[in-house]
């Protein structure tokens, strides 16, 4: 390694103002990478002659009255001035008027954001743990029957469709079993036991893809440092494996799994879109495919748009950790 | 060697290429070739019409007259089965092959081209891939609708970002060789460079991420049309069967298992396949 970090305090100072310039960097690129997504998902969604007023009005509606719903809505207005309203809104905290359920926006969608988070929670809670202990055993017992077995589950893991996992899960636990409800109620004065009953079956197929993406991927950020020569170097100076792993591998793994881990969540975003329609849970996910069902495009721009974000987020998130984790890249 | 490799015909190479793959591998290849010819071949083999109701019995278990039971209006499943699995693999090849084509011919251009226009394309590529493929996906069915080729140009869209970022990484790279240099020094056009001296060296690795993308889409469009969004009625794709069965759920009905895991083991018997190919040792890139 040619960049090798020096304890003294002047470079130190330099390498913390160094990764925040570098943070700095990357927030404003996934800024602009936000703003270039809302285009992308303005103009698609703007692309086809059929907009709402029609749609809302049925082919028998006169040409006036569409035209002056239209104006109504300001659907007449050329696209940028479309595009800049439309942002400042997005950004603004008033993302429009859902013409189908005929309510602001932003109301529906702050009736649903908090159940997809705690759903989304609560899978990040019971995915990282299992996950990064299913990926650093398989690790550091790489080549065994043990890693072999995990590596062929995990990787069947990944390409499962999730409805198939849901299905049998609520065949198994809901049907055969009868333990768990197979439709997530979550009512306000639920008690502890009956909030994690019917949290249960949605977590639990939310959760198989995504430990198997993040055990794969943290398998291969922690081989990756044990093959390094200071791994070699600690072991044959009589470091005892255990210590290896958890004093000298992981705190040098801790960005690749912190990239690991975020980019598996990602796939939350996805997942959730089948999971909560199948369990019927009232989340972002199932409300953005209803606006897709019912074409209300205002509600699905927000809606993806705020899948975009979280994303990004998620994304940023890896990132900062990794600089922060990383003295060589604090350095440069 | 061996000593019959000497004549190497095509199809002693595809054996010794099944005979080199682990176990895992092996299964996966079956797998895939198993759910080829059934797209192939398989509405020929439908015991049943596609569409006509058999029995009177709905979600029927197995039974020698309908090998997988009844559906939800007393159709024969395996026969629904068979023409089903042609739209899952039929669509999914197409929209592979195009997304593949089109990310790879767009990722060739801007390595040999640099500069602005290689600027420009990757970052609006990089703007795509930043969009979660499903929410993509839906987004794009929102405006345009969902029927047959639309879902294959939509499919195939929604996976151009991905092979273009691993094509273009890879054409930038053998750009900097010295044969390429060379050829570019003797005064080759930019299409010979970019079709006669760096496509060919890239060919294993675009083939893996074909495999991928096949996979992504299967997964893609069975999960649309799953929530009605997908392959529309009269045709149905095996997200379609799940959907159109899912009362059947309470009685674990045949009829809702059979079509999902069909499609586990098309997607798990690509992803297995692709895993033990030759020189791979990376995770998969998670864009699912």
């Amino acid at each position: 390694m040619a960049s090798i970090v020096t304890n003294a305090p002047e470079r130190r100072a330099s390498g913390w103002t160094a990764a925040l310039r570098l943070i700095l960097v990357r927030i404003g690129y996934a800024l602009l990478t936000l703003l270039l997504v809302s285009i992308v998902v303005f103009v698609i969604s703007g692309l086809l002659p059929g907009d709402a007023a029609q749609e809302m009005l049925g082919q028998s509606a006169t040409p006036a009255a569409v035209a002056a719903l239209r104006h109504e809505y300001g659907l007449d207005l050329p696209a940028h001035v479309r595009y800049l309203s439309w942002i400042k809104g997005i950004f603004g905290g008033d993302a429009g008027h859902s013409i189908v359920a005929n309510m602001p926006v932003s109301e529906i969608i702050a009736d649903r954001l908090p159940n997809s988070l705690v759903l989304a929670g609560l899978t990040t809670a019971v995915a990282v743990p299992l996950a990064l202990l299913i990926g650093i055993l398989s690790a550091v017992k790489r080549g065994s029957k043990t890693d072999r077995a995990l590596n062929v589950a995990t990787l069947s893991m990944v390409a499962v469709p999730e409805f198939l996992v849901a299905t049998l899960a609520v065949l198994i636990f809901a049907v055969h079993l009868r333990l768990l409800p197979s439709i997530a109620m979550v009512s306000k004065d639920a008690t502890w036991g009956q909030f994690l009953r019917s949290y249960a079956l949605p977590v639990m197929s939310l959760a198989m893809v995504v430990i198997a993406q993040m055990a794969r991927m943290t398998r291969a950020a922690v081989i990756d440092q044990l093959n390094k020569p200071y791994v070699e170097m600690a072991a044959l100076k009589g470091v005892r494996p255990r210590r290896i792993v958890l004093y000298h591998v992981l705190p040098n793994a801790v960005g690749p799994i912190a990239n690991a881990i975020a980019l598996s969540l990602s796939y939350l975003l996805g997942g959730a879109i089948i999971v909560e329609t199948i369990f019927n849970y009232p989340g972002l996910a199932s409300l953005m495919v209803n606006a897709v069902t019912s074409r209300d495009m205002a509600l699905l721009q927000t809606c993806a748009m705020i899948f975009c974000g979280a994303y990004l987020l998620l994304v940023l998130i890896a990132d900062v950790v990794a600089i922060l984790a990383n003295p060589r890249l604090r350095a440069q | 060697m061996k000593e019959g490799s000497a004549f190497i015909g095509r199809q002693s190479r595809a054996a010794s290429f099944a005979a080199r793959l682990p176990l895992a591998g092996k299964i996966g290849l079956a797998l895939v070739i198993f759910w080829l010819l059934i797209a192939l071949v398989g509405p020929l083999l439908a015991p049943y019409p596609i569409g006509s109701f058999v029995t009177d019995d709905v979600f029927d278990g197995a039974s020698a007259k309908h090998w997988l039971g009844s559906d939800y209006l007393g159709r024969d499943v395996l026969s629904r089965l068979l023409s089903g699995a042609r739209y899952t693999v039929g669509l999914a090849l197409g929209a592979a092959i195009l997304a593949v084509v089109t990310g790879t011919s767009l990722a060739l251009f801007a390595a040999v081209s640099q500069g602005w226009v290689d600027e420009v394309l990757s970052r609006f590529m990089d703007t795509l891939i930043s969009i979660p493929s499903k929410i993509f996906s839906l987004v794009m069915v929102a405006a345009f609708g969902s029927s047959l080729p639309l879902l294959l140009l939509i499919a195939a869209f929604t996976y151009v970002p991905g092979n273009y970022r691993i094509a273009r990484s890879l054409a930038v790279n053998l750009n900097q060789m010295d044969y390429v240099q060379v050829a570019r020094a003797r005064g080759e056009r930019r299409i010979y460079v970019a079709i006669s001296e760096i496509l060919p060296n890239m060919i294993h690795p675009l083939l893996a991420d074909f495999g991928l993308r096949f996979m992504f889409v299967v997964l893609l469009l069975s999960g649309l049309s799953f929530l009605g969004l997908g392959v529309q009625p009269p045709n149905a794709d095996l997200g379609s069967l799940v959907r159109e069965n899912i009362s059947g759920l309470p009685e674990g009905a045949l009829a809702i298992l059979v079509p999902a895991v069909a499609i586990a083991t098309i997607t798990v018997g690509a992803n297995l396949l692709i895993d033990s190919l030759p020189g791979r040792g990376r995770p998969l890139p998670a864009e699912r």
